[in-house]
Formats: C-alpha cells, sequence, structure tokens
C-alpha cells in the first residue's frame, strides 16, 4: 500500500512539475507556444482519448497534451486534493459529483457519451455462458468489479434490473482487471464495458444483453476550477464533445450521449 | 617507535568518536529519518479518531484483520517449510550455476509484485502451466482462493527469509558441526541438531520479516488471488478499495496495518533476535 501511495505522490509531483514549466512559459511569445494541457480520464477512454490528443495537438502547434489515466474515483480524489489538471473526464456522475461537490469544477459537467455493459466470456466460451440468467449458476466463475468504482456500481445495477443474483469469485479493483481475469481464462464470466471487448481485440468475447440498457454510464467532462491551461482545456473538451470527438469515441466502441 | 604511537592515537580517536559524530553525516541521517517517519506521523495526524472505535469494528474490517493474519502467518510457515531448506543448499552446497541461483531466489525483492501476480496466473492459474495440470487432476485452483492469497505472499516474503538464513548459516562456526561429525552423527541429526538451533536467531529475524513483508503485500495478492471479502480481501487490498470513496476508513485501516507491523517489529524483534547482536 505504502508503495502505492508513494507512485501516486511521485506521479502528483511529476505531473506538478510539468504543470509549473508550463505556467512558466505560457506568459512568453506566440499562442500555444510551448504550453501543456494536462487532462485526467477514465482508464476506459484510453485508446479514444489518445487519439484526440494527437488530433488536438496537430491543430495547435507547440501545444502537447499529456493524459492521466486512471480509475476515475482515484482520478477524482487526487483533483479534490490539488493535482493540477486542465480536463477532467470521469465515467460515470457519481465520481465527477466528488469533484463538483468540492468546488474544484469550473462550470457544469457535461456528459459526451455513454457505455454500456457486456458479458465478457473467454476465447471459446467454456463456461458456456449465452445470456445473463447464466451468470446465477452454480460452480461458474464470475468476476465483477467492486462497487466502488463505476463499472462496480453499474453491475450491481444491471444484475438487479435481470433478476440474477450472482455470488462472483472477486470484486477486481478497475474494469481492466476483470478483462485480464477473463482474458486468462481464470474467470467463466465477467462484466465489462463493451468499450473493452473491442479493445482486447478477440481475447475476449462479448455478449449484450438487454438489461445492461438500464445501467449505462454517463461519462461527464468539466474544466477543473483553477486549471493552469483554462482556455486551451476549454477548446479540448469542445474538440471531445463535438463531431470528432463523437467519431472516435463510436469508433471505440461508446454511444452517443 | 611511530608504529605504536600512531595506533594509540588511533584507539584514542576511535575512543571519542561515538561522542562526536561528523555533521556532514548527521543531518542527511535526519534528513533520511524524518522522511521516512513523517509519513506515519501524518496518518496519525489525519485520522479520525473520534469515529476510530466505530470504524474499527465493522465486520468488514475485523474480517479483512483477520484474514491477513492468517494468511501471513500460513504464509511464512510455507516459507519456513521450503525457506529453510533452500537457504542451507545455497550456503552449504557446491554446484554450478550457484550464483545464478542465488540471483533467481532474491528477484522477487525487486519485481513489481504485480508483475509476480502476473507470473503466478500463468503458472499456477486454472490455465497456467502447473495449474492446469493440478485442475485437470486434482479439480485443485488457487486463484480467487485463500490459498492463492497465502501463495501469493510466499512469492513476495521467501527472499527476505532466505536472505536472513543463509546469512546467519555462512556466519554460523562450522567447527561445531563437524565435531558433531567426528562424534558419529548422521547428516540430518547434525541439522536438527547443531545447525539450526545455532542460526535460530537468523531464521527467527527472517521469519519476522518475511511475515511483516507477507502482511503488507498487496500487487501480487489482488493480481493472483483477486479481492473477495473473508476469502481474498487482506487489509492492504481493503486499505486500496476504501480509497476509492471513503479516505478516512482508509486512514484507519492503514493505522492498523501500521500499528501491527511497528508491534511485532519492534517487540519480537528486540525479544527474538536480541541475542543475534
Amino acid at each position: 500500500m505504502f508503495k502505492r501511495t508513494a507512485a501516486v505522490a511521485a506521479l502528483s509531483l511529476a505531473v506538478l512539475a510539468g504543470c509549473g514549466d508550463a505556467g512558466d512559459s505560457s506568459g512568453s511569445g506566440e499562442p500555444g507556444g510551448g504550453k501543456t494541457l494536462t487532462v485526467f480520464a477514465a482508464a476506459s477512454l484510453t485508446e479514444a482519448f489518445t487519439e484526440l490528443g494527437r488530433t488536438f495537438e496537430g491543430a495547435h502547434p507547440g501545444v502537447k497534451v499529456r493524459f492521466q489515466f486512471g480509475g476515475s474515483s482515484t482520478l477524482a480524489q487526487q483533483i479534490t486534493q490539488g493535482a493540477p489538471a486542465d480536463v477532467f473526464a470521469a465515467a460515470s456522475p457519481a465520481t465527477m459529483k466528488t469533484v463538483t461537490d468540492a468546488g474544484d469544477a469550473s462550470g457544469r459537467p457535461q456528459t459526451f457519451t455513454r457505455n454500456r455493459l457486456v458479458i465478457a466470456v473467454p476465447k471459446g466460451d467454456p463456461g458456456k455462458v449465452a445470456k445473463v440468467g447464466d451468470l446465477g449458476r452454480r460452480g461458474l466463475k464470475v468476476v465483477l468489479c467492486a462497487v466502488q468504482v463505476p463499472c462496480g456500481a453499474a453491475a450491481e445495477t444491471a444484475l438487479a434490473v435481470a433478476g440474477v443474483e450472482v455470488e462472483p469469485v472477486s470484486r477486481e479493483k478497475d474494469v481492466k482487471a476483470v478483462l485480464t481475469k477473463v482474458g486468462l481464462g481464470e474467470a467463466d464470466a465477467g462484466l465489462v464495458y463493451r468499450t473493452d471487448v473491442k479493445a482486447a481485440g478477440g481475447e475476449v468475447t462479448g455478449i449484450e444483453f438487454p438489461e445492461a440498457a438500464k445501467a449505462i454510464n454517463d461519462y461527464p467532462i468539466v474544466e477543473v476550477a483553477k486549471a493552469p491551461q483554462g482556455a486551451l482545456a476549454g477548446e479540448f473538451i469542445r474538440l471531445v464533445v463535438g463531431e470528432q470527438g463523437r467519431a472516435v469515441l463510436s469508433r471505440a466502441g461508446f454511444e452517443g450521449p | 617507535m611511530t608504529r605504536p604511537r600512531r595506533a594509540s592515537r588511533e584507539a584514542r580517536e576511535a575512543d571519542r568518536l561515538p561522542g562526536r559524530p561528523p555533521w556532514v553525516l548527521l543531518a542527511p541521517a535526519l534528513l533520511g529519518l524524518a522522511f521516512l517517519v513523517l509519513p506515519l506521523l501524518g496518518l496519525l495526524v489525519r485520522a479520525p479518531w473520534s469515529t476510530l472505535g466505530t470504524r474499527l469494528l465493522q465486520a468488514q474490517v475485523l474480517e479483512a484483520l483477520r484474514l491477513s493474519l492468517l494468511t501471513a502467518t500460513l504464509a511464512t510457515g510455507l516459507c519456513l517449510l521450503l525457506g529453510v531448506p533452500l537457504a542451507w543448499t545455497l550456503a552449504r552446497v557446491r554446484f554450478p550455476a550457484a550464483r545464478l541461483v542465488r540471483a533467481l531466489v532474491t528477484v522477487p525483492l525487486v519485481l513489481p509484485p504485480v508483475v509476480g501476480g502476473v507470473a503466478l496466473l500463468l503458472v499456477l492459474g486454472r490455465r497456467g502451466l502447473v495449474g492446469g495440470w493440478l485442475d485437470r487432476a486434482f479439480g485443485l485452483t488457487f486463484p480467487f482462493t485463500t490459498a492463492g492469497v497465502v501463495l501469493a505472499e510466499a512469492f513476495v516474503a521467501m527472499p527476505f527469509l532466505v536472505i536472513s538464513v543463509e546469512g546467519a548459516l555462512r556466519a554460523a562456526d562450522l567447527r561445531y558441526e563437524e565435531a558433531a561429525a567426528t562424534l558419529g552423527a548422521g547428516r540430518w541429526t547434525i541439522f536438527r541438531r547443531v545447525t539450526l538451533p545455532l542460526v535460530a536467531p537468523g531464521v527467527a529475524a527472517g521469519s519476522i520479516l518475511c511475515w511483516a513483508r507477507a502482511l503488507g503485500e498487496f500487487g501480487a495478492t489482488i493480481t493472483f488471488a483477486g479481492n473477495f471479502p473473508g476469502r481474498t480481501q487482506t487489509m492492504p487490498l481493503a486499505v486500496y478499495l476504501a480509497l476509492e470513496t471513503d479516505p478516512q476508513a482508509a486512514i484507519v485501516l492503514s493505522l492498523v496495518l501500521l500499528a501491527v507491523s511497528v508491534a511485532v517489529l519492534a517487540v519480537l524483534r528486540d525479544r527474538w533476535v536480541g541475542g543475534a547482536r
């Protein structure tokens, strides 16, 4: 645990130092010259946002976009503890609320995309899972996200709507950990986002189920109060909610807001 | 003429040394101490003392603590069973590639624990090299079980034991063993009656370090054994998940872990290992 805390501290320091540099040079010279935009985003946005970051850098010569991807709750905690982020994109309104309640958001968060849960099964489906009802079967090894993280909260809702009682063998710390355990075949099934199955590229198979529609995760995005690069933050958010952003996100498997 | 005079001057200097530490060393030493101790004090300062009692008595906290103590103890037992013979082999048997083997034994010390967890999954998982066979032959699987937690902790903690015991064995006086051999004792008897008692303080020190390391294990455990209250959720895992939503609860859990670790390292180390110094 101490190791992890130390890593977080080191990372925050690194981000701090980076932003300090950017702040120092921002006053001088041409617009955008040598600035760094810092975006904190949910881990599930990794692929889509990395692509949007490159687009943004292309349109703003001299600007670097730096991402910190991670569990939404962890990122939210870091922002409320003063991590110098410019933009925060969360995987659920609940984690965003942590930031807005603390007065660390500038303006109201906008929902820019949505994600749907699917059942992920290993290649070949050894547990013979076809529908959500199968998850309650005795002896089937199911892994879910911990209820403290957005994918876990969504899983609880979806399973409750489906009326299936699942006794998972593990409650993982994030959705990528669920994916790993299913991909390695240690678990027979897990609930992950549709985008995760897409990003896993054939390692796991996704099974859609209608009850997932009742547990769709809204992804809000907001400019952080006291953002070191406030103007750029606004422009990045416009890119994400705009047509280009929507196209990239839908290719990754996200749904329109 | 000059030699004895210099020797006596060195002796005088040495006598005075303990009372006169050079500031060049003392300042960074104090800074180092502060760096290690201040974060722990931070926990104490920020702890929600008023609600501490009720938070501690929550079923989930007690369950995680019980599981942590149980698995760390079992892991230490496993390490003793396998680690002492391993240390003896490293210290007393000459074999080719001894250097390489010694390096391999200490790899878990520097390996990121998450990597250790992944490695364990690939070997002992349900589809792993060994785990697959165990599952087919005996229906035995480790991931998501308390046994899996014990294995993950033992993997990370065993090097601490092996290094301590090997060091003690190398420092031990071989003449006692030779004397026992000339008196007709067999190898196994010598090991049990002479070698083991000789290195007992080293074994005790290693066990304590091993136990404390197992107690704090996080990465390999959550990767290999998963996280389920009462079965695989140890204290460090509970702390991590509490941090997601309730930092106050995480501080309380951290405090418990800190108290247990400090108590064990301070009290037991002095009592059991005092004689080794």
